[in-house]
Parts: structure tokens; sequence; C-alpha cells
């Protein structure tokens, strides 16, 4: 599946925008992303591997944690997941 | 809107039949959308990059009242993208700017400038005057400071926000629909997203952005269309494609959900862990020490040798000075030599943003003995020499 990653998180992707990994679940797609980039585990997720409360990740249109199943819910080739950091730009100084 | 079309709409003059000629001929505005147009009380906070077009388009729309929130200056470095900014307009109140901006275009609007930096204090007394909060902020804070607002108050929040090529943009805090902590509970810790400044923005995806919100605040007004409620629509200017993700009203949210933990406005800048400076980082700045105007005046009086370096521009320097070198910060780099290493540095602008910076530079650029001169000569009229005029 696709895993279309953030300017915010591109430098700890290897600068990439979109990265294919190969998953069943939401949950084994996030191992593999981690697996390959181990410095977005940090901004991903609490040392006890919650995820982060800024950060948000959505299969296809919809948000992960409304799913019924969660991190378990399969994925095909076809899926992206997507994850969305809060970004503050707006006026700037 | 509610709040608007419990009070009788304000009827259109012949000026607004012609001005508006192309709105009124559309059935989903026509005469009453235009008269709710012209009853609507909308605040901006930021007068901006995302408040730029946010307010053209809203003076021009024919929105009645437009609320700023800003206590700014333009900067040079501004201009990139706050297109209600002008050259010439470096160095003033971005309020002032803009006001002057906003009433050529349209001299029927009413402008309110709020010159204030919006507070747990003061958000709710700002915020209730208005029908409509649109953020245009650039800080975390002030984003939570806002959400929360809207949401007590039950006033929509039209959200924009941009970092580098990539936007965001929905509305929240409506009664049925999300608000931002639902989408988000919790800021990122200080320093691990990079701000604008740091990071960098395409100037025109403010623009993009902003003209997004304008849209969805118009459509909030005439109560028509479909606004982007429970919807993050999702822009990135590099590829240009617009995404859309499903937002949700999370019941367990702490301001909007069934049973809140925020009740009333609370310390943002500790919620979002920003320390408030201890005294080595107020006297030392990105190891810039950190003169303020009293010891200067005390360094001064004491006949001490040094070399005050004024960086902001000409006609600033014109209003007022303190007997300072006048080297615009722009010209620095290209005026070092006019800038005298073995002495002792002392840089100053209006407020000490600028010469900060400058002082940074010339840190690097291998200057020794550098000080930023706190609070600028602002300061130094406030409480050393009111002969020298504010502005």
């Amino acid at each position: 599946m696709n895993i279309l990653i953030p300017t915010p998180l591109r430098p700890y992707a290897g600068g990439q925008q979109t990265l294919q990994v190969e998953a069943a679940t939401v949950g084994e797609a996030l191992s593999a992303l981690t697996g390959a980039h181990p410095e977005l585990r940090t901004h991903l997720f609490t040392p006890e591997g919650r995820l982060r409360a800024f950060v948000n990740l959505y299969l296809n249109e919809d948000d992960i944690r409304y799913l019924p199943d969660k991190e378990n819910t399969h994925v095909t080739a076809a899926d992206s997941l997507s994850i969305i950091p809060s970004i503050a730009g707006g006026l700037a100084v | 809107m509610a709040t608007t079309l419990q009070t009788a709409l304000p009827e259109l003059t012949t000026d607004d039949l012609s001005r508006y000629s192309r709105h009124l001929i559309l059935p989903e505005v026509g005469m009453e959308g235009q008269q709710k147009l012209k009853a609507a009380r909308v605040l901006l906070i930021g007068a901006g990059g995302l408040g730029s077009p946010l307010a053209f388009y809203l003076a021009a729309a024919g929105v009645g009242t437009l609320g700023l929130v800003d206590f700014d200056v333009v900067d040079a470095s501004n201009l990139q993208r706050q297109i209600i900014h002008s050259t010439r307009d470096v160095g003033r109140k971005k309020l002032d700017s803009a006001a002057e901006k906003l009433i050529a275009l349209n001299p029927a609007l009413n402008v309110v400038k709020h010159e204030i930096m919006l507070s747990s204090a003061n958000a709710l007394d700002i915020l209730a005057d208005y029908d409509i909060v649109a953020d245009g902020t650039d800080n975390f804070p002030t984003r939570y400071l806002v959400n929360d607002a809207c949401v007590l108050l039950g006033k929509p929040n039209v959200y924009g926000s941009i970092f580098r090529f990539e936007g965001q943009a929905s509305v929240f805090a409506t009664r049925q629909g999300p608000c931002y902590r639902c989408l988000y509970p919790e800021p990122p810790p200080p320093g691990l997203v990079p701000s604008c400044a740091e990071g960098g923005v395409l100037g025109i995806l403010p623009g993009l952005v902003g003209v997004i919100q304008a849209t969805e605040a118009i459509k909030l007004i005439l109560g028509n269309g479909e606004p982007l409620i429970g919807r993050l629509l999702l822009v990135d200017a590099l590829a240009m494609r617009f995404r859309e993700l499903k937002l949700r009203k999370n019941p367990e949210c702490p301001v909007c959900g069934a049973h809140p933990t925020v009740t009333r406005l609370i310390d943002y800048q500790q919620f979002c862990g920003i320390k408030p400076e201890t005294a080595q980082e107020k006297a030392l700045k990105n190891g810039i020490p950190q003169m303020t105007v009293k010891e200067l005046k005390q360094r001064i009086d004491a006949g001490d040798d040094l070399f005050i370096l004024d960086v902001r521009e000409p006609f600033e320097h014109q209003i007022g000075n303190i007997g300072g070198k006048l080297i615009p910060q722009n010209d620095v780099p290209r005026r070092l030599g006019e800038i005298d290493r073995e002495r002792e540095i002392v840089v100053h602008c209006k407020s000490g943003g600028r010469s900060q910076r400058i002082a940074e530079y010339l840190h690097q650029s291998g200057y020794a003995n550098v000080s930023n001169l706190v609070g600028g000569i602002v300061a130094w009229a406030e409480q050393i020499d009111p002969g020298v005029p504010k502005y």
C-alpha cells in the first residue's frame, strides 16, 4: 500500500513523499514504515507506543481511530495511509 | 447566521446595488444574501498571510464589519505573501496598513482594529462581538485559544493553516461539527514542528488557503452550500492536489465533547509546553547578550565607547533616533565595512526583533562583541527619553 508522508516529516523518511510497503493491516504497514525509518517512530508514537496526540492517521479518507478494527483493519495494495500532523503556519513573523 | 437573522437586515443603498450587482443576480446570494453579508461581523485573527486574502475578499464581498486582531508591524520579509501590505508600509502597524487598503477597496466597510495579543484574558470579550471567527494564526497557543473560545461562545471557527507547500482548511466549532481539539487534542511539543519563519512557506500558499477560508466564511453567512464542517481539506501546492478527509466530533473531546473538562480558557502557553523565559535566557538570546535601555543609558552616561547600530529603515530613523549609525537591515551584509569590528556594538531597531536577527548575523560574521537592545527605540522612548517620538 501507499503511505503519504507530509512535508514536516519527510526529513525523517529519507525525503520521500510517498512510500510503498507490503502489509495486510494498518498496524503492519506502520511497523514496516517505522522499521524502514526508525526516526519516524519517535515523531509518530509515544515511548509507550501510542499514536501522538498531534498526529492523525487516515486510511483513505477515514481516521483510523474511528474504524471498527482500528490498527487491525485490513488493507489492500490500492489503499492509502496518510499521516496528518498539526501544522501552524499563517501570518508568520 | 441565527444572530444576524434575528435582527432586521440592513437595507441596500443604490451604491450597494451597483457594487454588488454580480452577487445580486446569483440566486444563491440575491438581495437577502447581500443584506446578510452587510449585517455580518467577521473577526480575523492575524492580518498576515492568511489574513490578507481573507480581509480583501470579505471586504470586497460586502461583509459589513471586519475585526482585525494583530499587534505586529510590517516587515520586508512579510511582503512575499502578505499582499495587503506594500513596500512603503514596512515599519507600519499591520492594522493601520491593512485598514487603509480595505477602506480604499470598500469605503462602506466598518473596520475594527484590535491592536492586542489575543489572550485568555481578552479573547472571550473580543470574540463575543462577532458572528464568525477566521483563524489565520501562526502558532499553536493562539490556535488552541481561538478554538476553545469559539467553542465556549458557540462561534464558527473558519480554520486555515499552512506549512511550506501544504495547507489545511476546515470549519470548526459549529454546533453539529467537530472542533480543532477533536482533530488534535494536544499540540506538538515546542521545537518538533518548525514554524514558517524556520521552515519557509511558498508565498502563494496562504493566498490559496486564505481564499478557501473567505469562501467558507461567505457560505456560513449566506447559510448556503456545503461548508467544510466535518471535513479537512488538504492542499498540496507542489503536486497541486486537493484531498479531503472526514472529521468526526470526538465524544470525548475535552472542549466540545459530552463531558468537557475545559469549561473556561486556560494558560495556552503552558498547555503548549512553552515555559516563561528564565533570567539567563532573558540576558542571552541565541547567544546574543540582551541589553536593556537602562543599561545602555548607564553605559552612554559612563562614557563607554559603544558603536550603536540602527537597522531600521531611513524613514523610521527620520521619525526619531538615538544617534546610532543607520544601516537598514537588508543593507547590513554589503555594508559590513562600515561596522567597526574592534568596538562593542549595540544593535537596535524599533522593538528589538530585527536588531536581534542582525546581531545574530554579525555574531556569525565574526563580530565578537555584539548585543541587542531589548525593546528597541520604543522602550527607549518609554523609559529613558519621552522626547523621542513613538510610532
